[in-house]
């Protein structure tokens, strides 16, 4: 029943999306008589029907219609509620139609405000928006549909891979796609802007709500999926450099750039082209992601389910977008004169940019190059975190630097004043003169991590307090997302700096004393749970400086089906830092491997985060003119 | 200005084409490949005296096991048992590295569970490592004192493969 219910709607989204197309081309033409449906009304249509559909996947879910092999595969009648739910787009299946749906929803958004601009602007995008749904419903149709049947229908579900069972986790695609998807329709007004000959300033302003927006859910997608590597994978990290983490990284590098470049067009009418390029290559590396991630041809430890066939569509729609859009670019783009002189604002935007693409080009380069490796050479290698930290980490000083005095330069104006840089630049090396006293940091990149995010961190309060005695609305954006960026780097080098991790192998009923701590191992519970059996652990650390006694029960899981073993780790979260407590067994003996680490400031880096995020949905008050 | 986009359409098509050929490749990794292939430029730092050792450690008996372990990894910590059970045998020279580890943390591992290697090495970015294949550890290389490899474990040693490796070298 379902499953004829959603195949419908689905050819029915395909037909609508296809006279979208026609009736656009048409109108373009002056010969909109001959279809006498308003657009408008057809894209409503398109937006509900592929929204229902991706609802009615959903109430699938949350029924346990076991008749749909998406659902028989990936769910069970004993998972929680909101598990049936993020089951749905916990699959290759589910997601894409997640992703179509999302889609015309920034479609609808998008077109469906009043419009001030060009006509044929707005109708070139569509048709480029509304092709590349079609492009997706077919790929989703042909290789990928959610709606197939399972027959005869099965009396219980496969479940959901354990690991993926976390609320962070449930959450995490939704907002990475609504970054992902939503880089489409800047993507699509970029070729509408091309085709049509839009003045620059117009179409920056037509798009920079769609940059930010996107930006922001990407963001703090990206951030919901660290916090699950860090709660769930039980190492204590929560960036690993992997493939998958790289994929969703590349765009947001391309987005923050385009964040950035975007005003410069914006006020100075500069840059056009190049925002053009930004605006194409977003969309076309989300899909490159996209490939990487599903077609198997990258290992990761995100196991996502893997087939070739599938890969090919995705390298197919890839080369599609890559080479009509850049195709209509070399045709069409017209060469701009950038003259600029001199140090000022768009100076150090377009530096941002640089290392923007600097960034783009290592952790692209680091992703792709085992790919490349073996195919020419047969050659396997593996790009591990050791590579990026080398070729960014030192780049990211420099960087911070520039993102410190950038914004206090003015447009086509002159450099900001030097007493004010120094001033700055000396209160961040005493503090760091204080920490080398006290704590004895003898890394010199630690040091100079830690010198410029300060910097950073000082230049963006004094541009706070400036904005706010100047008595206009103040830069909220910016502010919120320079001052985070600071926060994140200091944090996340004063983690790296100071974390401890002590190993140990303790038996039941045992202490022992390492550093300041005492560690019991108190005893060992055994208990079932629906689909898996527990060995917890009760330990109890004490902390002999502060007299401070804290209980850890961390869980080994065993699983049934497939047999699986997962740690949990068991965390203890304050202001001053997080402690983590693992443990594992080891084989034939009575002894359990034991991890203790205490990580400071942990709580501070998500903080930072969503601190940084936000600068991508405050409103952006303009008084920058007359600062 | 042509010029500059022929160069960018060159280097897109040649991603794309790239990616289409891997497309097809299995990249799930055989080590079957390996196997009665000989080991060239065999040579890797001591631990503790980082003197560089070359292929003469693997011709003392008739048989090494080259074994790959951290002090980070889990199942290595699993399979030490067994490593220790095969460090009795007299014809099999037990080859030790250490992969992408920290000196100290190594040794307290080794304190903990004991030490069965005849010679321990160390291979501290995991260059070496990826010529003999190796990109996930634990993993175990069995080879004969014409440095020809004949085993190749991926992932810990357990009971039944000790049982191979014994049925091997006797």
């Amino acid at each position: 029943m379902l499953s004829f219910f959603g195949n419908s709607l689905i050819l029915i989204s395909i037909l609508t999306s296809a006279l979208i197309v026609i009736k656009s081309i048409l109108v373009l033409n002056n010969k909109a008589s001959l279809i006498s449906i308003n657009i408008n009304n057809l894209i409503t249509l398109q937006t509900t029907i592929i929204v229902v559909s991706f609802l009615t996947l959903v109430s699938a879910f949350i029924i346990s219609d076991f008749s749909l092999i998406t659902v028989y595969q990936n769910s069970h009648t004993l998972k929680p509620l909101i598990y049936k739910i993020a089951g749905s787009w916990g699959n290759h299946e589910g997601s894409l139609l997640m992703w179509i749906a999302l889609m015309s929803l920034f479609s609808f958004l998008f077109f469906i405000k009043k419009n001030r601009y060009k006509r044929e602007y707005y109708l070139f995008t569509l048709i480029v928006q509304t092709s590349l749904i079609l492009l997706f419903l077919i790929f989703l149709v042909f290789s990928s549909n959610p709606f197939l049947k399972i027959l005869p229908e099965p009396m219980e579900g496969l479940g959901l891979n354990p690991i993926l069972q976390d609320p962070a986790l449930a959450i995490h695609p939704p907002l990475l796609y609504i970054g992902f998807v939503g880089s489409s329709i800047y993507f699509s007004a970029a070729i509408g802007a091309l085709m049509s000959n839009i003045d620059g300033a117009d179409f920056a302003k037509s798009i920079k709500n769609w940059i930010k927006i996107t930006w922001f859910f990407q963001t703090i997608g990206i951030l919901a999926g660290s916090i699950w590597a860090y709660y769930e994978l039980g190492w204590g990290g929560f960036w690993f450099w992997d493939p998958v983490e790289n994929a969703s990284l590349l765009p947001w590098f391309c987005m923050t750039a385009l964040l950035h470049s975007v005003i410069v067009l914006e006020k100075k009418k500069q840059l056009f082209s190049w925002v053009l390029v930004l605006c194409l290559m977003t969309f076309c590396l989300t899909i490159a992601g996209t490939f990487l991630v599903r077609s198997g041809v990258l290992n990761s430890v995100h196991t996502f389910a893997n087939d070739p066939q599938r890969g090919l569509f995705i390298l197919i729609i890839l080369s599609l977008t890559l080479i009509t859009s850049f195709g209509v670019y070399f045709l069409k783009n017209k060469e701009e004169n950038y003259n600029n002189s001199g140090i000022n604002r768009e100076t150090f935007i377009i530096t941002n940019n640089w290392f923007m693409m600097f960034y783009l080009i290592t952790v692209f380069l680091g992703t792709v190059y085992p790919i490349f490796t073996e195919v020419i050479s047969d050659i396997k290698v593996s790009v591990g975190p050791p590579f990026y930290n080398t070729v960014i980490i030192p780049f990211v000083v420099i960087f911070l630097l520039f993102m410190g005095i950038g914004p206090n330069s003015k447009w086509g104006g002159k450099f900001i004043n030097l007493k004010m840089f120094f001033l700055v630049l000396l209160a961040s090396v005493a503090i760091n003169i204080i920490l080398i006293y006290f704590f004895d940091t003898k890394s010199i990149l630690f040091n100079l991590i830690f010198i410029s995010s300060l910097f950073l961190i000082f230049y963006t309060i004094i541009d706070l307090m400036k904005s706010i005695r100047s008595k206009f609305l103040f830069k909220t954006s910016r502010i919120c997302s320079h001052l985070g960026f600071g926060l994140l780097v200091l944090f996340i080098g004063l983690n790296e700096n100071f974390s401890k991790e002590f190993d140990i192998n303790l038996k039941p009923g045992e202490t022992k004393k390492i550093d300041n701590y005492e560690i019991i191992f108190e005893n060992l519970n055994f208990y079932k749970k629906s689909n898996y059996n527990v060995v917890a652990g009760n330990f109890t650390v004490m902390n002999n400086k502060s007299n401070d006694l804290k209980k850890f029960k961390p869980e080994i899981r065993i699983y049934k089906n497939p047999e699986t073993l997962t740690f949990e780790a068991s965390i203890k979260t304050n202001l001053l830092s997080d402690k983590y407590l693992t443990m594992s067994n080891i084989q034939s003996s009575e002894y359990y491997n034991i991890k203790f680490q205490e990580k400071p400031l942990m709580i501070w880096i998500w903080i930072s985060v969503i601190l940084m995020s936000l600068g991508g949905i405050t409103r952006f008050y303009r008084s920058e003119n007359r600062l | 200005m042509r010029m500059r986009y022929v160069i960018i359409s060159a280097i897109v098509i040649f991603i794309l084409i790239i990616f289409a050929i891997s497309l097809n490749r299995d990249s799930t990794y055989s080590t079957e490949k390996l196997i009665g292939k000989k080991i060239e430029n065999f040579n890797s730092k001591d631990f503790y005296t980082k003197e560089i050792k070359d292929s003469k450690i693997l011709k003392t008996k008739d048989f090494s096991l080259i074994n790959y372990w951290a002090s980070w990894c889990a199942p290595c910590r699993v399979e030490h048992s067994e490593l220790m059970q095969l460090s009795k045998k007299e014809n099999l020279n037990i080859i030790g590295i250490n992969f992408k580890d920290k000196k100290n943390e190594a040794e307290q591992f080794l304190n903990e569970l004991g030490n069965p290697y005849d010679h321990l090495l160390i291979d501290q970015d995991g260059r070496f490592s990826i010529n003999l294949g190796v990109y996930g550890i634990p993993e175990s290389i069995l080879i004969n004192k014409e440095l020809k490899i004949l085993k190749k474990f991926v992932g810990p040693l357990d009971s039944k493969r000790v049982i191979e490796i014994t049925e091997v070298i006797q």
